[in-house]
This record gives structure tokens, sequence and C-alpha cells, in this order.
């Protein structure tokens, strides 16, 4: 269940496009809307690999 | 030759990947007269060759190419690549993984050969069969039309390269298989990371930073426009051209092929977790067409009679020449062309595999459905003649436009693929009616669009959605295929016909 949980805090992080199509904050130089978009890359990233964990101490156990 | 040095490091680029080409018929040897191995490279893979061949063959030189001029043209829309390439790793994820299991424990190479063995039905799996094979094809076109963007702007004269690129292509697949595209993604990969940190380390320094290059941008381009009341506007434009494609992108037989040459479950879902590597890379490289905007490539008088010629695809090998000292201009080239020969290797093994499992074998041969490898080889040389005919022959925005109907087509293939690996409520031909629903609606309303949009504005109760056409009619798709199935088994029950068993999928 949890990880459900975790791919759809992808899907909502990648699609929610009202919440970052706008400028501030800046980084870098980067408007908010590029930015987000290219850091929620690792955290996606990140949370898959959880999963990959979870699943494999779970077939561990087995 | 226009430009010397940069053509010199070019081809000898390409040199040494025509060497590695021909080398990989020997590396993890196995007989490559049998399908399996010559079209599936044994299913032998690890992790990182995996994730060098999923990501070479997934990200294209057609993406390299057309997601910058798309940035370079249109602004933040063609940022939907980012979400885009995040959102299908949980699909590859969720999905693929018992593909594979299911397909190796019944000895199947394709999509189309899972969906005959679960429905028994051969009309199925031809109808999906058929549609990979036909969204494969413009897209191995629009690899050629890369291919042939960068030589354009090398200066090499005439067809005469590309042809060449080709004959070449066609000779390594022949005798390599599967082998030969896993092993030059390698080399491909790592040109495209070392020309993409070259272009945003140097690019922005000589520009004044990324401030000053967003600053150059129009800023009716760097956002999405605010939607009207009553209207998703652009906003689930977005989000579902991101979400559709991630539907797809797995789904067309080149990419399946990656995933089922891997040697596991385990390592597609570590490369679910490793691929989105590529991603941070495609976001870097879509901003190259900004960087082209800010640079003002687009108004340099030697650069008028190209862009003339090949529209926004030339905004990032203007930028390459205007940007880069010529040897380097030179490794970017090369990057790109093998970017684009990669992945239409693999997409001719692929459509030749479909061919050979999926429609040679069960329509044209008595009995036998597993077919040979020397027919599948002949059928691939069949895909790349065909692609540079295509070339050759026809304006580049057929195959844009066949491209663009390629992805509405292969999505269509979901529910008979991937919602088949879950669950045996379907009938088979409640899923040929639902696809054929798909592709007549895709199509009418990309028509209705005159073939140069995706997105469609549905209505529904006052409120307008618009919404990608693909994700739009795959939803229609298992509408018709969930409601007639009850009454297509009442008709003809297919539920024996499962020649798979619960234990083959995990």
């Amino acid at each position: 269940m949890i990880k459900f949980l975790l791919f759809l805090v992808v899907f909502v992080l990648a699609l929610a496009v009202p919440v970052y199509n706008r400028i501030t904050p800046e980084l870098f130089g980067f408007p908010f809307f590029y930015w987000y978009q290219i850091a929620i890359v690792p955290v996606a990233s990140l949370l898959i690999f959880i999963v990959y964990r979870l699943d494999e101490r779970g077939s561990a156990d087995k | 030759m226009t430009h010397p040095a940069a053509t010199l490091i070019f081809l000898l680029l390409i040199a040494l990947v025509i060497a590695l080409g021909f080398m990989a018929g020997r590396w993890k040897a196995g007989n490559l007269a049998h399908i399996e191995e010559w079209g599936l490279g044994g299913r032998r893979f690890g992790t990182w060759v995996s994730w060098f061949l999923i990501g070479g063959d997934a990200y294209t030189a057609y993406t390299f190419i057309a997601i910058p001029a798309l940035m370079f043209g249109a602004g933040a829309l063609g940022f939907f690549a980012l979400p885009y390439t995040v959102v299908c790793y949980p699909i590859l994820y969720l999905v693929f993984p018992r593909l594979w299991n299911v397909a190796r424990a019944r000895g199947y190479i394709t999509g189309p050969e899972f969906v005959r063995g679960r429905y028994g039905n051969k009309y199925l799996a031809l109808a999906v069969g058929l549609t990979g094979i036909v969204a494969t094809m413009p897209y191995i076109a629009l690899q050629l039309v890369g291919l042939q963007t960068v030589i354009g702007a090398l200066g090499l004269p005439g067809h005469l390269p590309l042809v060449a690129a080709l004959i070449v292509l066609a000779a390594f697949t022949w005798t390599a298989g599967l082998r030969a595209p896993a092993m030059i993604s390698i080399v491909k990969d790592l040109l495209i990371y070392l020309t993409v940190l070259a272009a945003i380390i140097v690019i922005p320094a000589e520009l004044g930073g990324f401030g000053a290059i967003f600053a150059k941008v129009d800023p009716a381009k760097l956002l999405l426009p605010v939607p009207h009341a009553h209207s998703g506007g652009l906003y689930t434009g977005y989000a579902t051209l991101a979400l559709g494609s991630a539907m797809a992108l797995f789904l067309y037989p080149h990419t399946m092929t990656g995933i089922l040459s891997s040697s596991g479950p385990r390592v597609i879902k570590r490369n679910a977790a490793l691929l989105p590597a590529y991603t941070i890379m495609l976001g870097l490289l879509a901003l190259v067409g900004y960087m082209a905007v800010a640079a003002g490539v687009r108004s340099m008088p030697q650069f008028a009679a190209s862009f003339a010629k090949y529209g926004t695809s030339f905004a990032v090998p203007a930028l390459v020449l205007h940007a880069f000292p010529a040897w380097f201009a030179g490794v970017a080239f090369g990057a790109i062309a093998i970017g684009a020969l990669v992945p239409a290797a693999i997409m001719a093994i692929a459509a030749a595999n479909i061919f050979t499992r999926d429609i040679w074998g069960p329509f044209f041969t008595a009995g036998g459905t597993h077919g040979s490898a020397l027919t599948a080889k002949l059928f691939a040389m069949v895909m790349i003649l065909g692609a540079l005919a295509f070339v050759l022959g026809l304006p580049s925005t057929y195959a844009v436009q066949l491209q663009l109907l390629g992805g509405m087509w292969v999505i269509q293939t979901f529910p008979a693929i991937a919602l088949s690996l879950f669950t045996r409520f379907f009938n088979g031909w409640a899923l040929l009616l639902g696809w054929a629903a798909g592709i007549a609606s895709a199509t009418w309303l990309a028509a209705e669009k005159g073939f140069s949009g995706s997105i469609w504005a549905f209505h529904i109760g006052g409120y307008s959605l618009p919404s990608y056409i693909a994700l739009a009619t795959v939803l229609l798709n298992v509408l018709v295929a969930g409601a007639l199935s009850p009454v297509c088994n009442a008709i003809a029950n297919d539920r024996a016909r499962d020649e798979t068993r619960a234990e083959d999928y995990v």
C-alpha cells in the first residue's frame, strides 16, 4: 500500500501544473517553473528507489 | 565542406561506432541464427547495459532536436517532456516486470505475442502488432531527419552521406542484432552527456548566465497561459500530454524490446529508479532551445538558408556551430548522429521481431509461429530502406505528423498489453473493438486539428477540458472494451484459451 502512496506522490508532484506554473521564487536565475520540474526528478528517482528497497525486503521475508 | 575540423571529428566518431557495431556480434556470445539471440540479445543484459540501452532507446536524436526546437518556437509547453519522463517510471516499475516474467515463462519476445497467448486471439495480436510497426515507421524516419539535419549543418553535400550511414546501420543490424545498438549506446550516451554538460557550462557563460538567458525569452512564452474561467486551459493540456505520452512510451516496440532484453524484473525495477538521470539531461537540453533564442541564431545571416530548410529543428545545430569551437561541434554532431543510429537500429529490430512472430508466423506459415532470425533480419532491412525512401521521397512534415499520430495509436494497445497483465476480465474480441474505437476516434480528432495539434478541448457540462487526444481516446477504448467484454463472453467466451498461468506473472 505504501508503494502506491509513494508512486502517487510522484504523479502529484509532476502533474500539479497550477502549483508550479509561476516565476517566483527564482533559483540561480531559473524561474520556478523550470527549476521545480528539474528538481523533482531526483526526488522521483529516490521515491522509486525506496519502493524498490521495500519490495526487495518484502521478497526476502518470503 | 564548410567545416573541415568538425567534419573530421564527426567522421572519426562514426568510424569508431561502426567498428563497435561489427564487434558487438561476438559480445556475450550466443547463436545469432536464433531470433531470441539476434532480436533480444538472449535476455542477458544487466542493470548497466540496460540503463544505456533503454536510455539510448527512449531518449532519441529526434528528442534532442525536437524538444529544444519546441522550446525555441513555443516556449514553456515544450517542457512537458520533463513531467512526461518522470511519470513514465512508476508505470515502468508497476507494469513491465510482470510482462518480462510472463514473456520469459512462455518464450515471448514481443508484446503482441503475450496478447495472443493471453486471449488465444491472433487477430487481436495482429492489430496490436501492426499498430506498433506503423507507429515505429515515422519514428525511424524522424531519426533519419535528425541525422540529415546534422549532416546538412556540417555542409556535407547531397544525400550520399545519409545513404552511406544507412547502409552501415543495415550491415551491423544484420550481423550483430540487438547487441550492436546495446554496445553503441554506451558511446552515444557518454558523448551526449559530455555535449550537454559543455553546453550548460560554456554557453550560459558566453550569454551572461541563466538569468540573462531567461530574460531574453518572450515573457508570454516563459509560462503556460493562465486558463480562462470554466476551462482547464493549457494546464490540463500540459498534464494530459505528459501522462498520455508516459503511458505510450514503453508500449512502442523498440522500448519494449529494450525492456524484454534485460536479464530480469530486478534490472527493470532498478532502472525505473536510475533512468531519471536521462530526464535531468533532457531538461537541461530543452533549455538549449532558450539559449538559441538568447544567442539570436535565427537572425544570423549564415544560418538563414538552413532555418528556411529545416525550420526550428535547426535551432540546436545552429547554436552548436555558433557557440562551440569547430572540433567540439564535430563531437556534438557525432553524438546526435549516433543518437539517431542507436534507436533506429532497435526500432528496425523490434518491428522485425513483431513481423516474424505475430504476422509471418501465425498468418503465412503452416503451424510454426517461432520464425527464424532470417525472416526478422530481412524485415529489419525492409524497415530501414522504407524509412530511407520515406525521408528522401516525402517532405519531413509528413514524418512529424505521422509521429504525432503514432503516439495516439500506440497508446491504444495499453488495455490489451498493460491492463491484461493484471486482469483477465476483458474478452479478446471486445479489446479489438475498443482498440478500433480508440484508433478511429484519435485519427478523426487529429484530422480535425489538421494533423498539426494533439490537444482537443472537450466540453463537459459547460466546462472546457483541453486534453491530449491520446489520453481521452484510450479512455473511450477501455470503456468500450469493458462494456462489451461481458457481451462478447456471452457469445464466444475465450477464458479457456488463456495459455498463461497466474504463477507466470510473478
